[in-house]
Order: structure tokens, then sequence, then C-alpha cells
């Protein structure tokens, strides 16, 4: 009873959590007691007793009889609201509150039945569903069951049809045959009533004749009329009929009969012999065919080494079983060399198919390999360019040939050489004659530049004795009002005196440029030795001024 | 190609004699001798009634008329025109008279095949096999005239008898293997003797010169079997045409069948050569319709016609036979080897306007020739492989390996050739309509070529 308990909602709006809880908690075991005081109608036991002296005390009796007056109205009872017997007393009004209880009583008494009622739905229900199940399963099962069935079914209903199938397909067969088998009975029918009629036809004729030759009494003898005997084809006299003379026919039967088989046999000799040769034939050639182009299958060779000394010795043999012709061991073995040379040959024949098949294959599929075409037109180019190189080649040969072979003699081929020598002797001293002038030419260009040189040398000695002897002048002619000039130029006297040197040697050299200028020839500007002489181009730009700064100084 | 004019026979009796040199022939109740060559009459004979049968005795020299409605037999002489022979059957009547090999004995079969009367000319005897089968060949002779081979019925069995011809000395005498014995044909080199069934069953037997059977060939059951039979000159092959169409060949040194040769009714095949006979008509105006060009020109009627080689597929007309007659016309009823048996030429009448030639040698078939009416004859030249035959019209075709022509028979009166005949050389063909001869000569120089 306890499982079907279905959760009376406990729809407390007291939030107080110890009610809810405590009722919450004291539902169940009330629940059952409830129950139990349905059946009995004992009044509440001392549990619930003790429970509902947990919900209202001494103390909180208004409390709680308004608490239950709101949860009644809440519930939708007659609004004999329970109200305290005395405002703020311990009491309670009787009659409302009896009431409501009875009320209440009734309410759980309906609600219990309904739950009852629900129940026992409930179980119903579920059994029916139980059932349903089962049946349902067991309804599964049957389908499943004959679905196997119909398709069993299906299966023997179309091996049927097959069978009618072959079975009608036998049938017209048969009827077909039994067609044949009546037109051929209809035939034979009609040839036989045919034949019975002719006969039948005989029958009476000859029995009219009969009846004839019995009725006529004339009998017309059988006879011969004959002028005279002929006499016999070949000429000879006939014989009386002997023993002998049929024992004789007898001989000239067989003879003739065993003359024929003689010639038959014979003949078939002769074209066994030709078989045989060409079956020989076409082994040896066989072997041939086979023995070069097998060099990897040794074993091969060495079958076909033997099968051919085989063949060999059977040669001999065979020529004599020829004669014999009672041999048929060599006959099979003839015959299975054969076979075995054959097989081998077609063997051979098939893998040369095959891989002549599987190059096919790969030039189609290789994109490298260049097509026929174009390998046979560089073929071609190739091979005109062989024949021309081997052309020329062929030609220089001839000419290399003519120049060796020159059928010249000694003198004339000395006076050639001697030619070729001479001129060339003539080339080389034509330029012996320019170097030599060349030579020349330096040597006198080196003569006039010594000679500048040394000219250069004495002039710049003579320009510097000039400007010793011209500074020595200047310095005794300055005067003392010229200190200034004198102190600059004492400076510089002294300056120049020390830098007179190099001042000096400065003016010297540049007078000796200049002199060497006036008396230079020589075009090409030759550097200054000395290292302290400062550039050419300031010496020019002074040498253009000292001239002219000379002259000054000069005068 | 040259013609010669019409002569008058009657009942297709024209015949060379063995040597070449005469033509007979025969006019009602006369006997016309004539010189091969120059056709001029010769001989003269009169027989007391009309000829039924005539045939040249083997040396040349002597010929035998048959009048079968009055049981008699006469023999004339070419030597001595004066020399005369009478046989007279008497009441036992006569069905059919032939000459033995060697010229001197003539075979009587009466009526009823009663028994077969051996007539000797040198001692005036007579001899008689009782007991020979009326069927469809029941005697031969071998090649070399040695021995004759005859089919004989006792008490519902079949036996063949094997005579020496010399002396009629009976040398075997066998019974067959057979339901109902049709005919028997010697080898052409003597040794071996085919037999065969009728058409209710297929059975091909074959026997040594001593009787002994060598082996026996059925190709199917039930079926309709033999319809013809007949040897290569070489011996080497045994070719059965039957009434499926086929034309099975057997081997003379096993007995086995080794071709099988069909005749269907579309050719694919694509080695041979179909010819196929096309007439053209000669356009002719209205206004030359007078009497005048009709009586004169007879070509009115004649068509020119020409072979063209069809393209295969080529559709064979096909005549189905109806089922419920006996001997129906239907299967290969006609076949001839040639001279050097190289090929093979075969009929069958379900395809009656067509011919087929068969080349031994590779097995296959060579050549079809499609004429516009039924082949009525064809034979083999006797000395080259040259085919002719004749569809009852006023042509006669030739086939050789090298092609097919038709010629035209320059005659008048519409004579159309029912059946031909070679001359033993090969230089001449014997056209026979059906009152009238005419002769064809070969010309050499074609033959050289």
């Amino acid at each position: 009873m306890g499982e079907w308990w279905t959760a009376v909602p406990t729809e407390t709006s007291m939030g107080s959590y110890e009610i809810s809880s405590i009722s919450h908690v004291t539902m169940s075991p009330s629940r059952q007691n409830n129950l139990m005081s349905m059946y009995s109608s004992a009044g509440l036991s001392k549990s619930s007793y003790s429970v509902i002296s947990a919900f209202c005390t001494e103390d909180n009796i208004p409390q709680c009889i308004s608490y239950i007056s709101q949860e009644l109205a809440s519930l939708g009872l007659s609004s004999t609201c329970i109200k305290a017997s005395s405002p703020g007393g311990a009491g309670l009004d009787t009659v409302p509150a009896l009431n409501a209880m009875y009320e209440l009583l009734q309410i759980h008494r309906r609600n219990m039945c309904t739950l009852e009622e629900l129940e026992k739905e409930q179980l119903k229900k579920s059994n029916t569903l139980e059932q349903m199940q089962m049946s349902n399963s067991r309804l599964k099962d049957q389908l499943e069951l004959s679905i196997r069935e119909k398709s069993g079914l299906h299966e023997t209903e179309r091996q049927l049809h097959l069978k009618i199938k072959t079975l009608q397909s036998c049938l017209k067969t048969e009827k077909d045959e039994v067609q044949k088998l009546q037109s051929i009975i209809a035939s034979r029918a009609s040839q036989y009533s045919h034949d019975a009629k002719r006969k039948e036809r005989e029958a009476a004729k000859l029995k009219e004749r009969l009846s004839q030759l019995l009725v006529e009494r004339r009998d017309k003898k059988l006879a011969i009329d004959v002028l005279n005997s002929l006499g016999r084809s070949d000429g000879k006299r006939s014989h009386w009929k002997t023993t002998k003379v049929t024992a004789s026919h007898e001989d000239e039967m067989y003879k003739s009969l065993l003359s024929d088989y003689e010639e038959r046999q014979r003949a078939l000799m002769l074209e066994n012999t030709e078989l045989k040769k060409v079956l020989q034939q076409m082994k040896k050639e066989m072997i041939h065919i086979l023995s070069p182009c097998q060099p990897s299958t040794r074993g091969a060779t060495a079958e076909d080494s033997q099968a051919d000394s085989d063949g060999e010795e059977k040669a001999g043999d065979s020529s004599r079983e020829m004669l014999d012709q009672s041999c048929e061991h060599a006959r099979e073995q003839l015959t299975n060399s054969i076979r075995q040379q054959w097989r081998k040959l077609r063997s051979h024949v098939e893998k040369l198919d095959n891989q002549a098949s599987q190059v096919q294959n790969e030039m189609e599929s290789n994109n490298e390999v260049i097509p026929k075409e174009i390998h046979e037109d560089e073929m071609e180019k190739m091979r005109c360019e062989v024949q021309q190189c081997k052309e020329f080649i062929h030609t220089q040969q001839l000419l290399l040939q003519q120049q060796l072979n020159t059928s010249f003699d000694d003198e004339t081929a000395a006076l050639l050489n001697d030619c070729y020598t001479l001129e060339e002797k003539e080339r080389l001293k034509e330029e012996w004659k320019l170097f030599e002038e060349q030579k020349r030419n330096f040597e006198r260009e080196r003569k006039n530049f010594t000679e500048a040189a040394i000219r250069l040398g004495r002039e710049k000695k003579a320009f510097e004795e000039d400007c010793a002897s011209w500074l020595k002048n200047q310095f005794l002619n300055m005067t003392p009002f010229t200190d200034r000039r004198s102190c600059s130029s004492s400076d510089g006297q002294s300056a120049l005196s020390i830098r007179s040197e190099p001042e000096m040697r400065m003016s010297s050299t540049k007078a000796q440029l200049a002199k060497s200028l006036t008396y230079a020839t020589v075009s090409t500007p030759k550097p200054t030795q000395s290292a302290s002489v400062p550039s050419t181009a300031e010496l020019y730009r002074t040498l253009r001024l000292m001239p002219d700064s000379r002259y000054y100084l000069v005068t | 190609m040259n013609f010669s004019e019409l002569f008058k026979q009657s009942n297709q009796l024209c015949k060379v004699s063995p040597d070449g040199k005469y033509l007979a022939t025969c006019v009602q109740y006369r006997l016309v001798i004539r010189d091969v060559s120059t056709l001029q009459i010769l001989q003269l004979y009169t027989c007391l009634d009309q000829i039924t049968h005539m045939e040249w005795a083997s040396d040349s020299l002597f010929i035998l008329c048959a009048m079968y409605k009055r049981g008699l037999v006469q023999v004339w002489s070419l030597e001595q025109p004066d020399w005369h022979c009478k046989i007279d059957e008497g009441s036992i009547g006569l069905v059919s008279s032939r000459w033995s090999p060697d010229g001197r004995h003539i075979l009587n079969t009466t009526e009823f095949h009663l028994r077969i009367t051996v007539w000797s000319l040198c001692t005036k005897a007579v001899s008689y096999i009782k007991y020979p089968k009326a069927c469809q060949k029941g005697t031969d002779f071998s090649r070399d005239g040695c021995y004759m081979a005859l089919a004989e019925r006792r008490d519902c069995k079949d036996y063949v008898s094997v005579f020496v011809c010399d002396d009629w000395h009976l040398l075997r005498h066998f019974e067959t293997e057979t339901q109902d014995l049709a005919g028997l044909e010697w080898s052409p080199n003597g040794c071996v003797l085919a037999v065969w069934d009728s058409c209710l069953e297929y059975k091909v037997l074959l026997y040594s010169l001593d009787g002994r059977l060598l082996s026996t060939y059925s190709a199917y059951e039930w079926s309709l079997g033999v319809k013809s039979v007949t040897w290569s000159p070489s011996s080497q092959f045994l070719a059965i045409g039957s009434y499926d169409e086929k034309v099975r060949i057997l081997n003379h040194i096993t007995w086995k069948k080794i071709a099988q040769f069909d005749h269907p009714a579309t050719i694919n095949n694509a080695k041979a050569v179909v010819y196929k006979e096309v007439e053209r008509r000669t356009a002719v105006g209205s206004d030359d319709l007078s009497l005048h060009n009709i009586t004169i020109g007879t070509t009115l009627f004649n068509t020119q016609s020409k072979y063209e080689i069809c393209p295969l597929p080529v559709q064979i007309p096909v005549v189905k036979p109806d089922p419920d007659r006996a001997n129906p016309k239907i299967g290969v009823s006609t076949l001839a080897f040639s001279s050097d048996s190289r090929y093979l030429a075969t009929k069958n009448d379900n395809m009656a306007s067509v011919v087929w030639i068969w080349d031994m040698q590779k097995m296959n078939l060579e050549a079809v020739l499609e004429q516009t009416s039924a082949v009525r004859c064809f034979q083999w030249d006797p000395r080259r492989p040259r085919l002719a035959l004749c569809t009852a019209n006023t042509k006669l075709y030739l086939w050789s390996p090298a092609g097919c022509v038709s010629v035209q028979v320059p005659t008048e009166g519409g004579f159309q050739v029912q059946s031909l005949s070679w001359h033993g050389s090969g230089d001449s063909l014997i056209l026979l309509g059906k009152e009238q001869l005419c002769l064809c000569f070969m010309d050499t120089d074609q033959e050289d070529k």
C-alpha cells in the first residue's frame, strides 16, 4: 500500500518551516493511520493526537484558530468560521468546529473513495497495459513468424514456377518429338500401305494370269530361234562344269580379292611412309626452331637434344620398322615426340605473343618514347648526315691521297720546296729591315734625349749660379727703410734665408726651367728630377710669369 | 559447239555403241544404226513389234531389242545383217531383258519376277535363276564383267547370290541383314558389294566379294532412309543420299562416315559459287508480230538465258511434298561422281531446280546451279570434270570448274531436252527430246583450253 502512495500536495501556505516540516514528516505515518481509521471508525490514535498536540499548544490557540479558519476558507468550506468562543480565549465554538470537522471528514472520505477508485482504475489500466504489451510482443513474434513463412512460401513458389517452366519446356520438346514420331509413323504407314497395295495389285495380276493360263489350252512354249550359234566372245571353247572348274572359280575370286587388298595395302603403306617422313621433318624443324630461341631454358634444350637424339635413334629404328611395319611402339614414340615438340613450340609462340603484346602496351603507355614516325625521320636524317660525313671524309681522303701520292719528280719537288722557303726568307728579310730601322730610330732618339739631358743639366747649373749672384746683389742692394719690406723681406729674408735655399733652389730651378724652356727643343715635357720641385703646372705658371717678372727684375 | 539436225526416236531409246563408233536409235519398230561422226544411216533393222528396250552387246557387234508386251527379244548383228535371233518367252511374259557382260548371253526377267532365264547364244542352252527379287536394282554386273550379284527373296528373307558370269556358276549365296533389300551395287574395283535396304529402314551393308559382311552403316532410325547410293569411280567413296536431304560419304578403308553434305534452303557457305539462271526475254515490238515472223522466228518463244553469280546468302526455292503420299518428293535422289572422283553432283527432290556440286578433295560445297525449272537429267563427261544438265527446255547447260554456260539448242519446232547422255570419248552429247534426238559435238579446241 505504501508503494501506491501518491503524495497529496501539501499546500501549506504557512511559511513556517517547522510546521511544514512537521506536517511533511508527519504526513506519511498519519496517512496510514488515516486509512486505518477509514476502515475502523476508531478515533485518532495516540500518535496523531501527539501530532495534533504538536500543532496547537495552549499558547497559540487563537493563531491556530485563525489559521484553521483561513485554511477552511481556502478549502472552500462553509464559512462557519471557527472562531473562538471568546475573543482571545482559549475556547472554541463547538458547533462550527464540529461541522467543520464533519465536513472535513466527509471530504476526507470522499477523497479516500476517489483515491481508491483511482487506484483500482490504475491497477486495471496497468493490468491492461501489461496485457497489451504481452499481446503486442506475442503479435510481433507472430508477425515475424508469418513474414518468415511468407518469404519461405515465396521461395517455394518461385521454385515451383521454375519447375513449371522447365516442365513446360520438357513438355514442349516431348510434344515436338511426339509430333515428329507421328509424322514418321504417318509416312511409314503411307509407305506400307503403298507397298501393300502394289503387292496386292501384283497378286491380283498373278491370279488373273494363273486363271488365264489354266483356261488357255495352247501353251506357248518358250523357244529360241537362232540362225546359227555364235562363237564365244573370247574365242575359246566352253568347258564342262567340273569341281576343278568350280575350284578354279574360287581361286579366281580369292585372287582378285587378294590383289585388291594388296593394292590397297601398298597404297596405304606409301601414304604411311610419306606421312611419317613429313612428321619427322616437322619434328626436326620444330626442334631447330625451338633450340636457338631458348638459351635460358637449359633444361628444355637438354630435353630437345635428348629428344633429338631419341629422334635420330628412332629415325634409324623407324626406317627399319618401316620394313617390319609391325612395331606400334616406334609409331607411338614418333607421335609422342611430335606432340611434345608441338606443345613446346606452341608455348614458345604464346610467350612471344605475350611479350609482343606487353611491349606494345609499354610502348603505348610510355610517353617518353618517341613515336615511330619521328624516330624514323630522325633515323633518316642521321643516315643522311652519316652519308654526308662519309662523303666528306672520302673526298678528304682522296685529296690527301692526291697530295701524298703526287707523281712529281724530286727536282720539281725540291724546287717547289725551295720556292716556299724563298718566299719565307724574303719575308723574313723585310721584317728584319724594318726592325733595324726602328732600332736606329730609337737609338737616335735616345741620343737626343741624353744630349738634351746633359744640356739641361749644364743650363741648370748656370741658372743656379745666376740666381745665386742675383740674390747676392739684391741683398747687398737692399736699404734700411725698406725694413718693413725688409722685415718681411727679412722675415722673408730670414725666411728667405731659411727659405732661400729652397727659394733659391726654386728660383734657380725656375731659371733653369725658363732657360730650359727657352732652350728646350724637346716637345715632350719632362718631369723634373728633384722631389722637392713643385708640380709642373706651378712651374709653367711661374715660368710664364717668370720671364715677365724676370724681365722686370732684370730691368 | 555444233549441233546436228534432229532425228526421230521413240521411247528415249538411243544408245552409243561401247566402242563409240555407232549410234543406235529406235523408231517405233525399227532399229536405226548410224555412224556417230557422220550420222549416216549404216543399218536398218525391223522388229516384230514396238521396241521397248534396246541394248548394245559389250563387243559392239550385236544389239538386242526387247518387246515386253509380246515377250519377244530379237538380236541383230552388225557385221552380218542377215543373221537373226529371236527369243520368245512364251506365256510367261517378259519384264526386263539385258545382255550379260560377255555379250553372248541374254538374261530375261519374266513377269512377276518369277525367274530369270539365261539364254546362251553360243549353245542355245537355257538356265533359270529362281526367286529374283523385284526391287529398285536387283541385279548388278561387276565392272570387269566377271561376276553378277543378284538379289533374291525366299521365305520373307533377303539373299544375295554371286554368279561367275563365265559359266553362270553360283559362287556365293548368303543372307543379308536387310528387312527389305532395295538394291545392290558392285564397287568399281569389283571387290565390295554395297547392299541397301528399302526406305523404311536406313541400312547400308557392305559385303566383300567372298560374301563376308565387312560393315554396316545406319545413320538414323525410323525416318525414311536411303534414297540413292553410288560409288565413286576410284572405289574410295560410297555416297548415300537419303530422305533427310543429306548425303553421307563413307570411306573404303574404315567404312565410316567421313563427310556429310547438307542441302539447306539458305546457302551461306562463302566458298561456294551460286549460279542462277536468269532468263532474258527478247523484246519484240508489236509490229513484228506478223505471221511470217512468228513461223520463222520461233526464237520469239525462245528466251535467252545466262548465268549470274548470286551474292550470298542465297535462298533456294523449296517445294514441300505431300506428307500423305508414299515415296515423297524429298531427299537426295540423284548422285553422280565425276570420272576423276573429284566432284559429286547431287539433286535434292524438294529443291528440284537446283544442282549441287561438291568438291571431294576439300569435302565442301563447290557450286550451286539454280535453274529456272526442274532439272531433268545431269551427267558427267566421261573424260573430264564437266557436267551437262537439262531442264526440259530448249537449252543445254554445262558446268565446269572454270565456269558455267547455258547453250541454246538451235533447233526448230520446240525441241525440248528431256535427257542427255555423253559419248564415251566426251566429245559429244546426245540430247533426247520427247520424240526426237539431237547430237551436240563439243568443240575440241575449247577442251584443250
